[in-house]
């Protein structure tokens, strides 16, 4: 596991100027792999296009056009209430199971459009895991949380055991719990739970995994070890993540897409919009547009 | 509007707080609570009495022969109702078999799957709530035309009573499957569907495991209720005058609230101290129902 410098900063907020805010975070991007990425994704994974999602009449995000890399990360940040969560559930229709949500525009997956007329959401699901904001480790031991998901897809598994140690491990977390796999899952701490439903997802082997601001409800150490699991994830996985935490983003995204939420001049109602979308650094060093910069400079938001 | 500012000095504060006496124990307060105690009071000694009064009339028959007999005209002293309780305990098992899958599916569909804007699911949500409120005459009345309809002529079978036992416990089951399906987090089903579980696996291995304690509760206590009615019972024809064994839902049988009310109405004193202790039996079977669903309740209750 990667070694990470003690300079932690929890907050969002940063009051001084844009270089003050990129030196503060520089060390801490240091430890991070340098890659040279091209600055649009080649051959992307996952494609909106024109995504527009209402819930009942309430406009919740206008017009989105991402591109997601194959095994990049990419975050999605910006201020409370500019649906980048809901742009994250759009992308394995995870928006199906509320009530009165409307999704248009196209989200291509493989050049599939996930929302056509003759695609199986479960299958979708499937190839397209979600860790969410809080941990849900399921009422069960922790040997069963990672067998379930290969259970219930049907998924050719030899040996359980194996195959519940090596999701174990690829979540860095074999060692904390080797000999308690028959214990509940409800006695791990918050950190350790996370990273139960992170082996929990990728038990299923999916293609891409989403993230839903999976450190919201963890400490500073906990959230470290996350981090660090992610940059190994990529070598495998595609991974979308969405965070509030923009050291977060600095730290472990290669690209960054800034959303901010737009208030309606008839109805007041906030609708969503995609302001920026570039590779990481670019955005944390020379953003194009002045909100983005006014907003991870502290500024805003 | 002017504001007046309150000065706080060391010996306002002393004077205003330390007066010796506590305005939660004046005489109003006081009064309210000995009305409440009262209430309380006269709630719990009326089935106090009741119970101790019962006891001591029932008090010559608390032998074996009271569970092991069978009602008996000509010696009186010796009359048993093991009829009754074995009638019962068919009955219950009966009630329980058709109305426990008939309302954790009901409970389901409307939890889990029903579309809570479509109207008829709506009036089914408002019907369920008026439907536990039905006297239990009525629900015997439905049991008598489900039995015609079904072609039983033979009266006061256990499947006739059990049915009519059933459609009463029904609503209750319903409710409170409901809410204990409901206290299952979200995140838990959202957790298996984006496994790429599907719904029904989602309901059949998350959600229904997690409430089983709480449908297990109001299944008991449902039943609780249903083993102290007679009058529906009344109605399918089931008497108190039988004498022998149940073998089967389509047996005849009798139950015990039917049979200690057949006893009641005899006039020798004999039959009123028998009628009294099967009261008891009665009472303790209850009880023990409603104390095994509080022993679930607390054994396996879940903090989410």
């Amino acid at each position: 596991m990667a070694t990470r410098p003690a300079t932690f900063k929890s907050s969002d907020s940063f009051s001084g100027s844009l270089d003050t805010y990129m030196s503060s975070i520089v060390d801490v991007k240091s430890t991070k792999e340098d890659r040279s990425l091209p600055p649009e994704p080649t051959a992307p994974v996952m494609e909106t296009q024109g995504l527009n999602v209402f819930y009942g009449d309430f406009h919740a995000v206008h017009d989105v056009d991402l591109a997601f890399g194959r095994n990049e990360i990419t975050a999605l940040i910006g201020p409370s209430g500019c649906g980048k969560s809901t742009v994250l559930r759009c992308l394995n229709r995870m928006n199906d199971l509320v009530t009165g949500c409307r999704v248009e525009g196209t989200v291509t997956y493989h050049d599939v459009d996930i929302y056509g007329k003759k695609i199986d959401p479960i299958e979708v699901r499937r190839h397209i895991g979600m860790v969410f904001q809080k941990p849900n480790p399921f009422p069960k031991s922790i040997y069963d949380n990672i067998a379930y998901g290969p259970r219930v897809i049907g998924m050719k598994v030899d040996d359980m055991d194996a195959h519940v140690e090596e999701s174990l491990r690829g979540a860095a977390l074999w060692d904390e719990v080797k000999d308690k796999l028959k214990q509940s899952a409800y006695g791990l701490s918050g950190g350790q739970q996370q990273r139960l439903c992170i082996a929990r997802t990728i038990a299923t082997h999916p293609d891409i995994i989403l993230m839903d601001e999976p450190c919201s409800a963890l400490d500073p150490i906990a959230t470290s070890r996350i981090e660090d699991l992610m940059t190994e994830l990529r070598s495998t996985y595609t991974i979308i993540i969405v965070t509030h935490n923009m050291q977060q983003a600095a730290r472990v995204s290669d690209r960054t897409a800034f959303f901010t939420a737009k208030p309606d001049e008839t109805t007041g109602n906030r609708t969503g919009l995609l302001v920026e979308y570039d590779l990481t650094k670019k955005i944390f060093s020379t953003p194009h547009d002045e909100r983005t910069e006014a907003y991870i400079s502290g500024r805003f938001g | 509007m002017t504001s007046t500012t309150i000065e706080y000095t060391r010996e306002s504060v002393q004077a205003a707080v330390s007066t010796g006496r506590s305005r939660d124990r004046n005489t109003g307060s006081l009064v309210f609570l000995i009305l409440l105690w009262f209430s309380l009071f006269f709630g719990v000694m009326v089935l106090l009495v009741l119970i101790v009064n019962t006891a001591i009339d029932g008090a010559p028959r608390f032998d074996s022969e009271l569970l092991t007999n069978y009602d008996s005209t000509l010696f009186p002293e010796k009359t048993g109702f093991r009829a009754g309780i074995l009638g019962t305990v068919w009955l219950m098992v009966t009630t329980a078999a058709m109305a426990v899958p008939l309302g954790i599916a009901a409970a389901l569909y409307l939890e889990e799957f029903a579309d809570g804007t479509r109207w008829y699911n709506r009036i089914i949500e408002l019907n369920l709530q008026n439907l536990a409120a039905v006297p239990s005459v009525v629900y015997g009345l439905l049991a008598v035309a489900v039995m015609a309809l079904i072609g039983f002529q033979r009266k006061g079978i256990v499947l006739g009573g059990a049915i009519a036992l059933a459609l009463l416990i029904l609503p209750v089951i319903i409710i409170t499957t409901r809410e204990a399906i409901r206290a299952v987090p979200n995140e838990i089903r959202f957790g298996s569907l984006a496994l790429g579980a599907t719904m029904l696996q989602t309901t059949w291995r998350q959600t229904l495991p997690s409430s089983i304690p709480g449908i297990a509760t109001g299944t008991i206590l449902g039943l609780s209720r249903a083993i102290g009615e007679a009058a529906p019972l009344l109605l399918l024809g089931i008497a108190g005058a039988v004498r022998f064994d149940p073998t089967g839902v389509l047996s005849p049988t009798t139950a015990l609230p039917i049979q200690i009310y057949a006893t009641t109405s005899q006039s020798q004193e004999a039959y009123q101290q028998a009628a009294a202790a099967a009261i008891i039996v009665l009472l303790v079977m209850v009880l023990a129902l409603n104390g095994l669903a509080i022993f679930i309740r607390n054994k396996f209750q879940r903090e989410w």
